[in-house]
């Protein structure tokens, strides 16, 4: 039976149809129904997948097993390299704490030139308390510069080496250090000890010294610049009968944790030897 | 008996004298390597004010063991290489560690089938000795301190740290002189 309708015009009406429907779904007239029927076929698809994926696990785990071992040896070592390089970027991030607050305090005392350097030891000798750091001469330190951190004084570099330096701190109990106390504009000395403790001495009974008052380096006989702080008075011990008062000191570094210090590298010592008075013959 | 043997085995004296040579010279690496780790790490551990001293243990034990007879050069090589580092002079740890390696080699003739007890009591004779001297010398050169206060706070807890250190240290030395100076092999 031959068509009522030439070809060409069947094709005609079935692009038209098409195009049409193609105009109405850009048109968003076909939203709901696409919807409906995406997530019709979504869900079948996902429901079709994830029980294909359990037969074929079902089936294939027994063999993944070494696999799975293997792997999670790896990942194993994997976490335990990552643990080792947290470790160290920890300690990174605490030494750059200590250098950039070292940094600071070198920007807000703008007077003194800085030299950093890290501290890699103590004397072997329980009796002296000095600490070695790993600069020397090649970098300019020469013997008697002052030594500080951040928070206050260390001590002073008391012997030097081409890479390294041994620096005396204000603990030791041959370390005689002159100070002022801030609020009772006087000076004394402070002294070190065999257990490390501070003391101050020299103070007249006159002077009225009180606990929490703050000690700074006076300047007085060249060793050490004027004004770095030392720490604070904790108590006072003042006797009649004794010539001078005493008080114990609370030193603001913490001498068993040095990681890192600052050398004064342009402050020049001043050498009084030729100024002291020689006993005549 | 000896001469026969030397006879048969000519290479005999050079080989002693060979083991002779390297034992002097391990001094070099080995307390080297201690006193690294005694200013690095052990120096900060203290008790009170007393701290262990890796290099007096070495040279105790290393003075007591069997067959060594280089412990002389190995005080020596000590004592200057401390010296160099220390705040101390040079012949005091000097003169200490030959006062430790003379009491240990005393010892080893009188209680050498006891080797542990002995490292026991020349490490005690060696921690007083060293820190007599160091304790006379600071006196000496002005330093005022009470020696109530060195023996409590310096010297018996030292003394008391040596001993915790020298136990694991001596089964290290033990093993390196078994490896320097290999058991005699009968002939």
């Amino acid at each position: 039976m031959k068509s009522t309708f030439p070809r060409s015009l069947q094709t005609a009406f079935i692009i038209l149809v098409v195009v049409g429907f193609v105009m109405l779904a850009l048109g968003g007239y076909f939203g709901s129904i696409t919807n409906w029927f995406g997530q019709i076929t979504v869900g079948s698809q996902t429901w079709i997948s994830s029980r294909f994926l359990a037969i074929s696990d079902f089936f294939t785990a027994p063999r993944d097993m070494a696999s799975l071992r293997q792997r999670n040896i790896e990942l194993e070592a994997d976490v335990a390299r990552l643990q080792t390089q947290i470790i160290d970027l920890q300690q990174q991030v605490t030494q750059t704490e200590i250098l950039s607050a070292l940094v600071d305090f070198a920007r807000t005392n703008p007077e003194n030139t800085y030299k950093a350097a890290a501290v890699i030891g103590r004397d072997p000798s329980p009796f002296l308390r000095y600490v070695i750091i790993n600069v020397g001469s090649n970098e300019g330190i020469v013997r008697g510069m002052p030594v500080v951190t951040q928070q206050g004084l260390v001590g002073r570099v008391e012997a030097v080496v081409s890479e390294a330096a041994r620096v005396q701190l204000i603990t030791d109990q041959i370390s005689a250090v002159n100070i002022r106390l801030k609020n009772s504009k006087t000076e004394a000395i402070l002294n070190g000890s065999i257990t490390g403790d501070l003391s101050l001495g020299m103070i007249s009974h006159d002077v009225k010294v009180e606990p929490n008052d703050v000690i700074l380096t006076s300047g007085l006989g060249g060793d050490y610049p004027p004004n770095i702080l030392i720490g604070q008075v904790v108590s006072v011990s003042n006797r009649e009968y004794e010539l001078f008062q005493t008080a114990s000191v609370q030193p603001i570094v913490d001498f068993s944790r040095v990681e890192f210090v600052l050398i004064i590298i342009n402050f020049q010592p001043v050498d009084i030897t030729p100024l002291l008075p020689t006993p005549n013959p | 008996m000896g001469s026969e043997i030397a006879r048969k085995h000519p290479a005999l004296p050079f080989l002693n004298e060979k083991i002779r040579i390297m034992s002097i010279f391990l001094a070099l690496p080995v307390l080297g390597i201690a006193l690294m780790i005694q200013t690095g790490i052990i120096s900060w551990i203290n008790l009170l004010s007393g701290g262990a001293d890796l290099i007096m243990a070495i040279l105790v034990t290393w003075s007591l063991q069997d067959r060594v007879k280089t412990s002389w050069y190995w005080a020596v090589t000590a004592g200057l290489m401390v010296g160099y580092v220390s705040g101390l002079p040079w012949y005091i740890p000097l003169a200490g560690y030959l006062l430790v390696v003379g009491a240990g080699r005393l010892m080893h003739r009188r209680v050498w089938q006891a080797p542990l007890l002995a490292t026991f009591v020349v490490i005690f004779i060696g921690t007083f000795g060293m820190h007599l001297l160091t304790f006379g010398y600071l006196i000496l050169t002005g330093s005022s301190f009470q020696f109530g206060d060195v023996i409590s706070l310096i010297v018996l807890p030292s003394t008391l740290l040596n001993w915790l250190l020298v136990i694991p240290v001596y089964y290290l030395i033990k093993d390196l002189a078994n490896w320097v100076y290999p058991l005699e092999v009968n002939i």
